[in-house]
């Protein structure tokens, strides 16, 4: 059995020497979580914003259905996509199965309720009179959305990284609609379930520290952002 | 009510501990597509109906199988990888190896076989053809024995397996089947799985029958040597009983969706 510091040399080795097959899943890990992030991020704002401000009937409903939607499993979230894109399915003309787009889909789906319902707690706690000042300051309600993002960066940039922390980290839908094909769907997660299913438990702990440092890193910069208030604007 | 909680509590307890003293069972590691074919489900009872020993089954990917079997994790290993079982034994990590039966892989395909593989006598020659074609193949890529078999048949052909429409999926055979099945690739599989899939699949067999596909099966029990507190006894008892004609004789009797699956190794 090796041991976690043995694993963990490799993991450092493996990133220093930069070990052109490891940095392949990296930049595909993260390539695909970032594009599912930001196509997320605006629409759930918007949703978030019309939870918390707007009044209208069904509202209330929503909202216990986008909190119910964080305990989706993964798999299923991945079981469901699969059947529409699979060659069977409704949209199987689209061909999309078994790609990185495929992959997209399955993560936003994922962290769009999460987005919509932490964002929707921090713009509901926050200070309606944000919103109305700046309309009455004669703002647009665009200018006047992009202020009140800005007021609550705390809160929508912890939703954002919380969002982001449970696509990357994600295996279920990853594998089943992306296939972990090597060097086009296969990311840190799959891989890591790959070489556990090889047995090759200390390359599975060096992915893994990958993903964790890598988190680090972005949770760090976020976090400067959140400080310095220039992340929505 | 507090009293009656604390007595419902001790219950609890009780219960698991009794469930916790009962005897231990015999850990068998062993590929997916073993546990899948079902075969186990017909043997293991058999045996532990002869022995009363129960045979608890953790089914994992060849690779990790050895594993586990290394670490002393579990008593007995099936697999079907040939040289990776004699590296097993060699290393001092198992002990009582027996072949005891084989099955063979198979090439499949999109029905209308676009590479034309169906009339090819060898696999080596139907590989060819895929490769002349712009179509895909799905590899498991995943270090399996099924993997390592299609590795050493690229080799035999004198390809070396690269590019866009090999697609390396790092899944197990029921995954892979199913992917192309969507993608209209070729793939190699053991016999076993493709009959448990077939039904849902777009897919046909193609090409079976060169001796290259014989795929046989190891029984290795890990060495007590290396791992003192392992269950040798129990182990031991096991892989005689699977060389017992008896148990040949349900091998060659077993059949999946009507099929024979299985040829016996022992069988007098």
């Amino acid at each position: 059995m090796e041991t976690l510091s043995a694993a963990t040399y490799q993991a450092v080795y493996l990133l220093f020497t930069g070990d052109p097959a490891l940095w392949t899943i990296i930049g595909i890990s993260f390539s695909v979580s970032l594009r599912a992030i930001v196509y997320a991020t605006p629409l759930a704002l918007l949703t978030a914003f019309a939870l918390a401000y707007l009044r209208f009937p069904g509202r209330r409903l929503l909202v216990s259905i986008f909190n119910t939607a964080l305990s989706i499993p993964a798999v299923v979230v991945g079981l469901t996509l699969y059947i529409l894109l699979s060659k069977a399915g409704p949209l199987g003309e689209w061909r999309l199965l078994f790609t990185q787009e495929a992959m997209i889909m399955g993560q936003f789906c994922l962290c769009f309720p999460l987005l919509v319902a932490m964002s929707h707690a921090a713009l509901q706690s926050s200070d309606r009179r944000a919103w109305e000042t700046a309309l009455t300051l004669g703002a647009s309600p665009l200018r006047a959305f992009l202020t009140l993002l800005h007021e609550n960066r705390f809160g929508l940039v912890g939703a954002i990284v919380a969002g982001f922390g449970r696509i990357i980290a994600e295996v279920g839908s990853s594998m089943m609609l992306g296939g972990n094909i090597l060097n086009y769907t296969r990311n840190i997660p799959t891989a890591i379930a790959l070489e556990t299913s090889k047995g090759s438990f200390a390359e599975g702990i060096a992915l893994g520290l990958v993903l964790l440092v890598m988190a680090l890193v972005l949770n760090i910069l976020l976090g400067q952002m959140q400080g310095k208030g220039e992340v929505i604007q | 009510m507090f009293r009656f909680t604390r007595i419902l509590f001790a219950l609890i307890l009780l219960w698991a501990t009794v469930f916790a003293a009962h005897a231990a069972p015999l850990r068998m590691a062993t590929t997916t597509s073993t546990q899948n074919s079902g075969l186990l489900d017909l043997l293991l009872p058999a045996f532990q109906k002869k022995s009363g020993i129960e045979v608890h089954v953790i089914a994992v990917g060849t690779g990790k199988a050895l594993k586990m079997g290394r670490d002393g994790d579990v008593d007995v290993v099936m697999v079907h990888a040939e040289s990776a079982e004699k590296k097993f034994v060699e290393e001092g990590y198992g002990v009582d190896r027996i072949q005891f039966m084989y099955n063979d892989f198979v090439l499949v395909g999109p029905k209308s076989d676009p590479a034309g593989i169906k009339g090819e006598k060898s696999v080596t020659d139907a590989l060819a053809a895929i490769n002349k074609q712009p179509i895909k193949f799905v590899s498991r890529g995943d270090d399996s024995g099924t993997h390592k078999k299609e590795r050493s048949l690229w080799a035999a052909a004198d390809i070396q397996p690269a590019g866009s429409w090999y697609i390396e999926a790092g899944q197990g055979m029921g995954k892979v089947l199913q992917m192309a099945s969507e993608l209209d690739a070729y793939t190699l599989t053991d016999r076993g799985t493709w009959l448990a899939y077939k039904d849902k699949l777009d897919m046909a067999l193609l090409n079976a029958g060169d001796v290259k596909l014989s795929n046989p099966y190891g029984i290795i029990a890990v060495d007590p040597k290396r791992h003192a507190d392992t269950n040798y006894a129990d182990a031991k008892q096991l892989i005689d009983w699977i060389g017992s004609q008896e148990a040949q004789q349900l091998i060659k009797d077993y059949r999946l969706h009507g099929e024979p699956l299985f040829i016996p190794l022992l069988l007098n």
